[in-house]
């Protein structure tokens, strides 16, 4: 089936995990070649993962899929939140660029609200403020942003440039916070900080934890509330995940940050437990909520069968109510009843088949889950920004060396909460339930989860990229859009996995149904075929006598 | 949809509010791929150059590759020197382009690093390869826009390779600077020199590079572009055309200068008189008649116009974009007797802002402005159309407005990708998609009875 209708056949003999590496590290300048072996490893020992090169900066020149700090903080972290304003002060381009593209969806709740996703606001900086400094443009920005259209609170980002002429935009923001009278504050995420998004995701949440978190005091008067940190909405994932959740009786307070208010964040150190997604972009917050609050934290998975049934299972289990965790099942259940019919419809056609990852920060590691599903083998993944511990798992943090790029970044020091720790008794829970072997604070990495002698890439370049698909003429890659069309022109299918091609949800039961009838239309698409034409078929020699006789 | 926009408008002076510019090194990008064998460096951090290939890439639906100096804080600080020379020589042995050229960004712009002397210094540290070139633009995006920085690179091309007239006599060839276009339309532009039978060098060209066929294979340097040794005979040829002023003059200038060579400045060719102006530019330098199938082309152009025009009279149209297209799209409206109500530039400029409302005297128009002005002085003005880049579907879709997609990013339709808005054809492409819509609009809101199947 796939030898006709892919130009990929899986029965292709691939290379060893070492010989591809080789591989891959060929044409490499000496000074490139020593950075990037370390970032690239054959998965020898998946129970004790070897140390992978992460976080650490990309060589210049190199083809990379990497953005910067003002991506993670902006574009990812606070971005999502609709209800606040959010000013970029900077030239033009960065705040355009961030504009709708990360397909973060939300709604508003009531009909007088505005969505400020939809709306793309800057200080436009021009020449004389780079010259003389731009902290009155931005002043007047956000009053005039307050006049016009009177938000609840106010964001500012600084990009590049503003760093380097040292406006002091925490100073403006302080001084607009006191003059109108709503919440404004500013996160110093320049592009330059750190070595990709990941400098950004902190600022994001050490800002976020400084200026929201707390807020609110109304109590929930519901037992089974949660937070899911690190999810945001891509496609709808996250309304997918409060369905399923709702289902089973439990309330998501705040997604951090997915289709959720201000105020829902302001008020989400109410919950009784936060979940983490992605690990690497909110693990901060997860920590700081525990040290000030009390909530304990947990690593869930709605991505793939297997993690959402063993994440609902988990959080119930914290719980320990007898109703919930039935209920939970008989959800479960359910909802299996539908997925079942598809994922056995599709399996036939792609069982043996091959895929790669590399994207972002934890879905290289997640969406593993849902191609396992499928019985689809992943030979080779990598993020586009993790760390070693998103790799190796949460126990190498205490022996991960702290480089010049990442002790630029503030690291709050958080205490207790005199009066709001451990409120409901949180904390005595997560030691009962610790003492009995249940997990928390946990994250085993990627590397546990792939298969002996895979390939495991930390920020893999262009050029690896390409010797990868010739090597390994894989049926699909899950990757971003600059690699997207660069992957498809060899005939290979590219799944986007930042925006997941307009499409979603993914995650939950529901996504699950959505992606795997997605990559089996898309590893069984005839497309690639359509390149052929009759005189592709024709044997030249026919043509040629004609020719030569005439 | 765009709940917080009222129809009070109050004066900004500070607050950009819904882009209709975006800034200069994306211009740059798009020029340099436009080079055969041309690997585009973004000088500065590699969140820029993320952003730039990514939303280039969701205009073409293509491979765009450039490379990053991928700045850190240390290089914010100490100037970019080491990691620029770094990037050279990665860049050659690694994925060995012909050229490299290098924009700015506003960090390394503000750092104020020298880009010739860090190239002059990789040059004689022996990291640019025999008969490699590496070439650069200053692109700062806290001026002008993204029209700004393809014309920075284009002048580039000049300042850097065009070599003054060894010859007697000029060559009977025509440099033509499409100005900032798709690749369909640049290849719609070859074919009415071709077809009028001309010699000529296009600068840049990304036709077979951003719209490159598939055959499952990937090149990373496709055979389209200009080759690099005709932009060095450049000065050899007799004239220099430039489309748009804004994209094109400052390679003219630096032509006119460098190679003392004439130069003819034009309007995009988009629509009846500003075609007529490039095909007649074209004619008259080369001594070449109007082939007759071209007569008949642009007379099929005009029936077409006198068939709809009773749908376009008097309809009034907002436009926002980049200024070169919205002057030649302005001058069309007029000669189809549609009425340009608004016209928006984010791009800033005075001169252009005349030059409007000469063609289109009763319309409101704006330079350095936005979407958020354009949709609320239309909340006070209604429009029949609005026409304009794909982030022009959120105030169509909050007013209910006919739209067309037209100029730069076109993010959410395939269209512009194989077929061209320059010329006679795009001409008759542009009132087909005008008239399409706004036929499509009425007939989804009329009563039953009005429901008209003959138009
Ligand atoms: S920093 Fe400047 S060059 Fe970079 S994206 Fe922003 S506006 Fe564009
Ligand atoms: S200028 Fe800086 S903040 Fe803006 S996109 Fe570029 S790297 Fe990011």
């Amino acid at each position: 089936m796939s030898e006709e209708t892919h130009p990929s056949p899986s029965a292709h003999v691939p290379p060893t995990g070492a010989e591809a590496r080789e591989k891959l590290l060929e044409n490499y300048p000496k000074k490139t070649l020593r950075k990037r072996s370390k970032q690239m490893l054959v998965n020898e020992t998946p129970e004790t993962p070897a140390q992978i090169g992460a976080n650490s900066r990309t060589v210049p020149g190199i083809i990379t899929q990497r953005g910067c700090s003002y991506a993670g903080c902006k574009g990812v972290v606070i971005g999502p939140i609709y209800d606040i304003l959010h000013i970029t002060h900077g030239p033009i381009g960065c705040g355009y660029y961030s504009w709708l593209s990360r397909r973060n969806k939300t709604r508003i709740r009531e009909d007088n609200e505005t969505n400020y996703l939809q709306y793309s606001m800057s200080t436009d900086m021009q020449e004389n403020h780079i010259v003389f400094g731009g902290e009155k443009q931005l002043a007047q920005a956000i009053e005039e942003a307050y006049e016009e259209f009177k938000p609840k609170a106010i964001s500012v980002y600084a990009t590049c440039p503003v760093g380097l002429i040292g406006d002091d935009i925490h100073s403006v923001c302080a001084e607009a916070k006191k003059k109108l009278g709503i919440n404004v504050f500013g996160f110093s995420c320049e592009g330059y900080k750190g070595v990709s998004q990941s400098a950004g995701h902190h600022i994001a949440n050490n800002g976020v934890f400084k200026n929201m978190i707390g807020l609110d005091d109304t109590e929930q008067d519901y037992p089974y509330t949660i937070n899911v940190l690190g999810e945001y909405n891509i496609g709808g994932d996250a309304w997918e995940i409060d369905r399923v959740l709702n289902l089973c009786g439990i309330k998501v307070i705040g997604t951090l940050s997915g289709g959720v208010s201000y105020d829902e964040i302001c008020n989400c150190h109410q919950a009784n437990l936060n979940v983490v997604m992605c690990h690497r972009s909110i693990n901060y917050m997860a920590e700081m909520m525990e040290t000030k609050f009390g909530i304990p934290w947990f690593k869930v998975n709605f991505i793939g069968l297997e993690g959402t049934k063993k994440s609902l299972r988990k959080i119930a289990q914290y719980f320990g109510d007898k109703t919930l965790i039935d209920r939970v099942e008989e959800v479960i259940a359910a909802e299996m009843a539908e997925v079942r019919p598809v994922l056995e419809d599709v399996k036939p056609r792609t069982s043996g088949k091959k895929a790669a990852l590399f994207v972002g920060g934890s879905r290289a590691h997640h969406y593993q889950d849902l191609f396992t599903d499928m019985d689809m083998e992943v030979f080779a993944a990598g993020y586009e920004f993790a760390h070693r511990d998103d790799y190796e798992g949460r126990d190498v943090l205490p022996n991960i060396k702290v480089d010049a790029d990442t002790r630029n970044i503030e690291d709050l020091t958080i205490e207790q909460d005199e009066t709001r720790f451990n409120l409901r008794q949180t904390v005595d829970r997560k030691k009962s339930l610790e003492d009995s072997g249940f997990e928390f604070s946990d994250y085993e990495g990627m590397m546990r989860q792939m298969k002996k002698d895979t390939l495991v890439i930390d920020d893999i370049s262009h050029h690896e990229l390409e010797k990868l698909i010739e090597m390994y003429k894989p049926d699909i890659i899950g990757s971003g859009v600059k690699d997207k069309y660069v992957i498809e022109k060899m005939g290979i299918p590219c799944k986007q996995l930042h925006s997941y091609d307009y499409g979603g949800p993914y995650a939950g039961f529901k996504g699950a149904i959505n992606f795997y009838e997605e990559i089996d239309r898309m590893t069984s698409s005839k497309v690639w075929q359509l390149n052929r034409a009759p005189w592709d078929e024709e044997p030249v020699a026919k043509e040629e006598p004609a020719a030569v006789s005439a | 949809m765009l709940e917080g926009t009222t129809a009070e408008i109050r004066e900004r002076k500070a607050l950009r509010v819904n882009p209709v510019k975006t800034c200069q090194p994306i211009g740059a990008m798009y020029a340099a791929l436009g080079v055969n064998g041309c690997m585009p460096h973004s000088h500065g951090s590699q969140g820029c150059c993320a952003y730039h290939r990514s939303h280039l890439t969701r205009h073409y639906k293509e491979p765009v590759v450039a490379t990053t100096s991928s700045f850190t804080e240390g290089a914010s600080v100490f100037g970019g020197m080491s990691n620029l020379t770094t990037a050279i020589e990665n860049i050659f042995s690694i994925y060995e382009p012909e050229i490299v050229a290098v924009h700015t960004t506003c960090l390394s712009e503000v750092i104020g690093d020298d880009i010739p002397t860090i190239i002059k210094k990789a040059a004689e540290a022996g990291k640019i390869p025999e008969g490699k070139t590496v070439i650069h633009a200053n692109t700062p995006s806290f001026v002008g826009s993204h029209i700004t920085g393809f014309a920075n690179q284009c002048e580039a091309f000049v300042k850097y390779l065009a070599e003054p007239r060894q010859g007697e006599e000029p060559r009977k060839m025509i440099n033509i600077f499409p100005g900032f276009v798709d690749p369909a339309d640049m290849r719609e532009i070859r074919r009415l020199a071709d077809d009028l039978g001309i010699e000529y060098l296009m600068v840049p060209d990304a036709s077979d590079v951003l719209d490159s066929a598939y055959d499952g294979k990937y090149q990373m340097y496709p055979d389209g572009g200009t080759p690099v040794a005709g932009l060095k005979m450049m000065g050899e040829n007799q004239l220099s055309v430039g489309l748009g002023p804004l994209a094109s003059e400052p390679a003219l200038k630096t032509i006119a200068k460098k190679c003392e060579q004439p130069t003819e400045l034009l309007e995009l060719p988009i629509g009846v008189s500003a075609t007529d102006a490039f095909v007649n530019s074209l004619r008259l330098a080369a001594g070449v008649k109007v082939p007759t199938e071209m007569v008949r082309e642009r007379g099929r152009l005009i029936d077409m116009i006198s068939d709809m025009s009773q749908y376009l009279h008097k309809k009034k149209v907002a436009l926002f974009g980049d200024p070169d297209h919205l002057t030649s799209m302005t001058r069309f409206l007029v000669e189809i007797g549609m009425e340009p109500a608004i016209v928006i530039a984010g791009h800033p400029g005075k001169k252009w802002e005349k030059k409007i409302r000469e063609i289109a005297p009763g319309a409101e128009v704006r330079a350095s402005s936005d979407m958020h002005y354009l949709h609320q002085w239309i909340k006070n003005h209604p429009v029949d159309l609005l026409i304009g880049n794909s982030y022009g579907k959120l105030v169509a879709k909050a007013e209910d407005i006919p739209f067309v997609r037209f100029g730069f990013p076109i993010l959410d339709r395939v269209g512009h990708r194989a077929f061209s808005i320059v010329g006679y054809r795009g001409a008759m492409r542009l009132i087909e998609k005008m008239t399409d819509t706004l036929f499509d609009h009425t007939d989804r809101l009329c009563p039953d009875e009005d429901l008209e199947l003959i138009q």
